[in-house]
């Protein structure tokens, strides 16, 4: 099949749009339609996506699948896989029928809701397979419509505020993103292969009087850097996750943590790394120290939220710190442990959104004060709850515990005082997470409301099932994972410290 | 002579038959005749623009001062489709208003064919006429509305405003006149051959560009804006925001290039500044709207500047950017107010915006229509509005504007916020009286295609960037 990628990509549109044009009306059957369709959808497109799997060679570094077509304006419909985009191609179709799945109580506007969470997962893989400049940037701005949407309709009390923020904020990252791809494209051409292999102007200029190193490339990398770190977020652009957490249905906020968040980092890896090594360079204990401050700081913070979602959601941004350092040391470990942080972040925080759905459903609040001792009366899902908490913190036999351990490997090997600040990381979120967990569910059962509240249905403990799978295997055995983007990521760096002078990388001498 | 007659003859029809169809409606039954005469204009003005659109090369009639070529193609086969579709679309809203007079039929053919002759301008004269033909019959359109105070404040401004503005423009014609020696644009571009031009020539300049930056209510000249779009009918409204717009930005272009082209340095500056304050008024006044017509004033200013953003390139990729994004924003257009036109509550039209809250309940489709078109205004992928935009950004920067670029791109965000709010409204808001939207099905069709083009249009746009690229190219030589 030579349009696999194509045909995955926009199979879920396809679901949307026979949803949009020919289910009628409102009541309970169309409702149920609309759900099982939205299910089977997803469902075929994870299926589809396994070829991509089982067809891969991950001994090739380059774009595997591509396929190539002229589109408008002297642009490519270029779309294509290689080892580091694979896995989350892979990640957005395997979660997504979790999504839907999770979202079974819905009970407004069941069909716009589930129309828009199709057509979220074409924009999310067409941002991972596109490979033109243009097509990237349509998918990874167009994906906020439907986000917009799903927090202004289906969110909460403050959802206004919330999605305003998310479109705005992220909007105006990406604008500037945008500046600097025209004028990529100006010199070189949209195409990846192309703009990896060109060498764009790194002497030192000046503007208005300021001496910029790195030249064109340091301010190309600025300009994705905006992009990227409020899609990541990075510390201090982060103030609109918790928001657009908070007030976003529980499927929304999965989708958020899990998928969303991870095209800051794909394209840190994609973007800036291959295509601005000198920029990348320049900037890169900059980005190391902010990481690590984003760390610190988020989990100094998420100790004092009242707010489950919202301590969720600053764990999440200094997870993200434990990636965007990972990337920037520049090292084999780093990226490898980059890649899996975020492909773990992916199921680890994707569950716990969920977790916090499954009593939410029950009780309608998100107010830590307002549960306590539930492993009284739902022991499965304590169980699953403390699952995810520890694999949250990191402990050995997660997959948390992997991708942290080798981004902190690779942050060791760049920058001992950066590796030293970020390891505190981990005991702070064993604070936070472990802190959750026991007023939540330890202690005894004295609120009155919750005397009546029932254990996990069937459906929500087939849901957590998957993600407890992908958890432990990748925990047990990650070479699943670094086997797949191992050589890609070699290739990455071999071509980036190619292209830095020696004198300058100080991550050399460290490789 | 012939040769010549035959040049002009798409403009000379139209001209032809708004006289037969004024002394028709003279001697039936008036008003009565207006839906009949609607559709009739509307007819012919789409089978003109299937006349022009097979013409083919570069004719000159009368000595030059008219001037055929696809680049004057490409704007009248746009202004003569978006009159049309305008007309036909607001023909039920202006006979829900009361407003069914048989004048307004044909004073859009008039202001038509005033349109026609300025994007075929080739000398000052000409340009004039053609300029005074438009504007006089789109004075007396603003105040159709005789009862209203309002309408006839706003006919009465766009007057008195319109009439400065073409003082300005003339002036600087006689200066131009006076140190080229001739009105012709092929003369006055023989007066700057070292790449510029002198100083007496270049206040003509600054002048003509001030008459014709009133035309295309660029700021620092679009006060009238927001009020004539308040206080003129819905439908009249639409018109304005659509075919004149066009017209303008292609006559703009038209004397930049085939009068000032060997000047570009001297007037890219002041176009560039047009376009940024522009950019940045029109998002930034927005904001405050709760009128949603008036927000569309605003809007339709932030869109001239970022047109203008692909004359400020001063290349022929910039003017091809430009006549891409005019096009996509008279579609926009043509289907936004198809909606706007249509709200009303028990009978009587609404404009304020927290009218529109839960629409999106109660109307899904059009909401949803609206909801495309929207955030096709805004600029936002995967909808066709962003390749407007990603075309004049790639002209500035091509011309090593990159500055202008960012400035747009961050107006484009402030300009976002408000068209989210609409959408905040229709999805988000809280119940509300209920809004009516009785739609013709012309401009239900409207509505509902223009919104279709905007998603589709991301395949291949239509083939409307090949024939902006052939009227570049015959523009900029």
């Amino acid at each position: 099949m030579n349009n696999l990628l194509s045909i995955i990509t926009f199979l879920p549109l396809v679901a949307a749009v026979i949803l949009a044009l020919f289910l009628r009306g409102d009541d309970a059957a169309a409702q149920r339609n609309a759900k099982w369709l939205a299910l089977a959808a997803t469902t075929a497109t994870f299926l589809f996506s396994i070829l991509i799997l089982t067809g891969f060679d991950p001994a090739d570094t380059g774009y595997q699948f591509v396929e190539e077509a002229t589109w408008i304006m002297g642009l490519k419909y270029k779309m294509g896989v290689d080892g580091i985009s694979v896995l989350f191609v892979m990640l957005t179709t395997f979660m997504m029928p979790l999504t839907i799945a999770a979202s079974w109580g819905v009970k407004t506007r069941v069909k716009e809701y589930m129309i828009a969470f199709l057509l979220l997962e074409t924009l999310m893989l067409g941002v991972f397979m596109a490979l033109d400049l243009v097509l990237f940037y349509l998918f990874f701005e167009a994906g906020l419509i439907p986000m917009f949407l799903i927090i202004g309709i289906w969110g909460g009390k403050e959802r206004i505020y919330a999605a305003f923020k998310f479109f705005l904020y992220t909007f105006l990252g990406s604008v500037l993103m945008l500046v600097a791809m025209i004028y990529m494209a100006m010199q070189v051409g949209t195409d990846f292969v192309d703009l990896a292999g060109h060498k764009f102007d790194s002497e030192t200029i000046s503007i208005l009087g300021i001496q910029i190193v790195g030249g064109a490339q340091t301010l190309l990398f600025l300009a994705f850097f905006a992009s990227f770190a409020v899609k990541m977020p990075m510390w201090p652009v982060h103030t609109w996750l918790p928001d657009a957490h908070v007030q976003a249905p529980t499927a929304g906020s999965v989708v958020l943590a899990a998928i969303l968040l991870k095209m800051g980092g794909y394209g840190f890896l994609r973007f800036s790394l291959p295509m601005f090594p000198a920029g990348a360079d320049v900037m890169m204990n900059f980005v190391l120290w902010i990481s690590v401050i984003a760390i610190v700081y988020t989990s100094l913070v998420a100790l004092v939220q009242e707010d489950m979602k919202k301590l969720i959601a600053y764990s999440s941004v200094a997870h993200m710190g434990y990636v965007t350092a990972g990337i920037f040391s520049l090292n084999q470990q780093g990226v490898d442990g980059a890649i899996f942080q975020m492909l773990s972040h992916g199921f680890i925080s994707g569950a716990l959104f969920l977790c916090v759905g499954v009593i939410y459903d029950r009780m309608h609040t998100r107010e830590i004060d307002a549960y306590g001792g539930l492993a009284n009366r739902m022991p499965a899902y304590a169980l699953i709850f403390m699952f995810f908490t520890m694999a949250n913190v990191g402990l050995p036999g997660t997959s948390g515990f992997v991708g942290e351990f080798l981004t902190l490997v690779g942050m060791f090997k760049a920058n001992t005082w950066v590796a030293l600040v970020a390891t505190s990381g981990v005991i702070f979120s064993a604070a936070y997470a472990l802190y959750l967990y026991r007023r939540v569910v330890f202690g005894d059962l004295i609120k009155e409301s919750l005397k009546s509240i029932t254990d996990m249905s069937p459906r929500e403990r087939a849901i957590f099932a998957p993600l407890v799978f992908m958890t432990l295997l990748l925990g047990v055995y990650p070479s699943l994972i670094t086997d797949i983007i191992g050589p890609s990521v070699e290739a990455l760096l071999t071509n980036y410290h190619a292209a830095v002078p020696a004198d300058a990388g100080m991550a050399m001498a460290t490789h | 002579m012939s040769s010549d007659i035959q040049i002009v003859l798409p403009e000379i029809l139209l001209a032809c038959f708004a006289m037969v169809a004024l002394l028709f409606a003279v001697y039936t039954s008036k008003d009565k005749m207006t839906g009949l005469l609607t559709w009739a204009t509307a007819g012919v003005m789409a089978a003109l623009a299937l006349m022009i659109a097979g013409g083919e090369g570069s004719n000159v009639a009368f000595g030059g001062m008219f001037v055929d070529d696809a680049y004057a193609r490409f704007a009248k086969v746009a202004i003569l489709l978006a009159a049309a579709a305008v007309l036909v679309v607001g023909q039920d809203a202006m006979a829900r208003r009361g407003l069914a007079r048989f004048e307004y039929p044909i004073l859009i053919a008039l202001s038509t064919i005033g349109m026609m002759m300025m994007v075929s301008a080739g000398d000052l004269m000409a340009l004039y006429m053609g300029l005074e033909l438009q504007s006089l019959a789109l004075y007396v359109v603003a105040s159709l509305n005789r009862d209203s105070v309002k309408s006839t404040e706003a006919g009465m401004k766009y007057f008195v405003l319109g009439a400065l503005s073409s003082g300005l423009l003339l002036y600087g014609a006689s200066l131009t006149y006076g140190y080229a020696g001739t009105t012709l644009f092929s003369g006055i571009i023989e007066a700057a051959n070292d790449g510029h031009v002198g100083m007496g020539m270049l206040i003509g300049l600054t002048f003509v560009m001030s008459g014709l930056a009133f035309k295309v209510s660029a700021v620092p000249f679009h006060m009238w804006t927001p009020d004539v779009y308040e206080g003129a009918p819905t439908p009249v409204t639409a018109f304005f925001a659509t075919a004149p717009k066009l017209a303008a930005m292609a006559l703009f272009a038209r004397v930049m290039f085939d009068a000032f082209g060997n000047a570009v340095g001297d007037w890219q500056q002041i176009v560039a500044l047009l376009a940024l304050a522009s950019m940045f008024l029109g998002a930034i006044a927005a904001i405050g709207q709760s009128n949603i017509k008036r927000l569309m004033a605003y809007s339709s200013i932030a869109h001239m500047g970022f047109a203008l953003l692909g004359l400020a390139a001063g290349s022929e990729f910039g003017v091809q950017a430009m006549m891409i994004y005019m096009a996509i924003y008279l579609t926009m257009n043509v289907g936004t107010f198809a909606f706007i036109m249509s709200m009303e509550r028990d009978g009587k039209p609404v404009t304020d915006i927290a009218a529109l809250n839960q629409y999106g309940k109660a109307e899904p489709l059009k909401a949803l229509a609206m909801l495309v078109l929207l955030f096709s205004l805004a600029g936002v992928p995967p909808m066709v509005g962003f390749f407007g935009k990603y075309a004049v950004l790639n002209a500035a920067i091509q011309s090593g504007m990159t500055w202008l670029a960012v400035g747009g791109v961050i107006a484009s965000v402030i300009g976002a916020f408000y068209y989210l709010r609409v959408v905040y409204y229709m999805y988000f808001g809280d119940e509300g009286e209920a809004l009516e939207t009785p739609m013709s099905p012309a401009a239900w069709a409207a509505l509902m295609g223009s919104a279709a083009i905007m998603v589709l249009g991301v395949v291949n746009l239509f083939g409307v960037e090949g024939a902006a690229a052939a009227a570049a190219a015959a523009l900029v030589n």
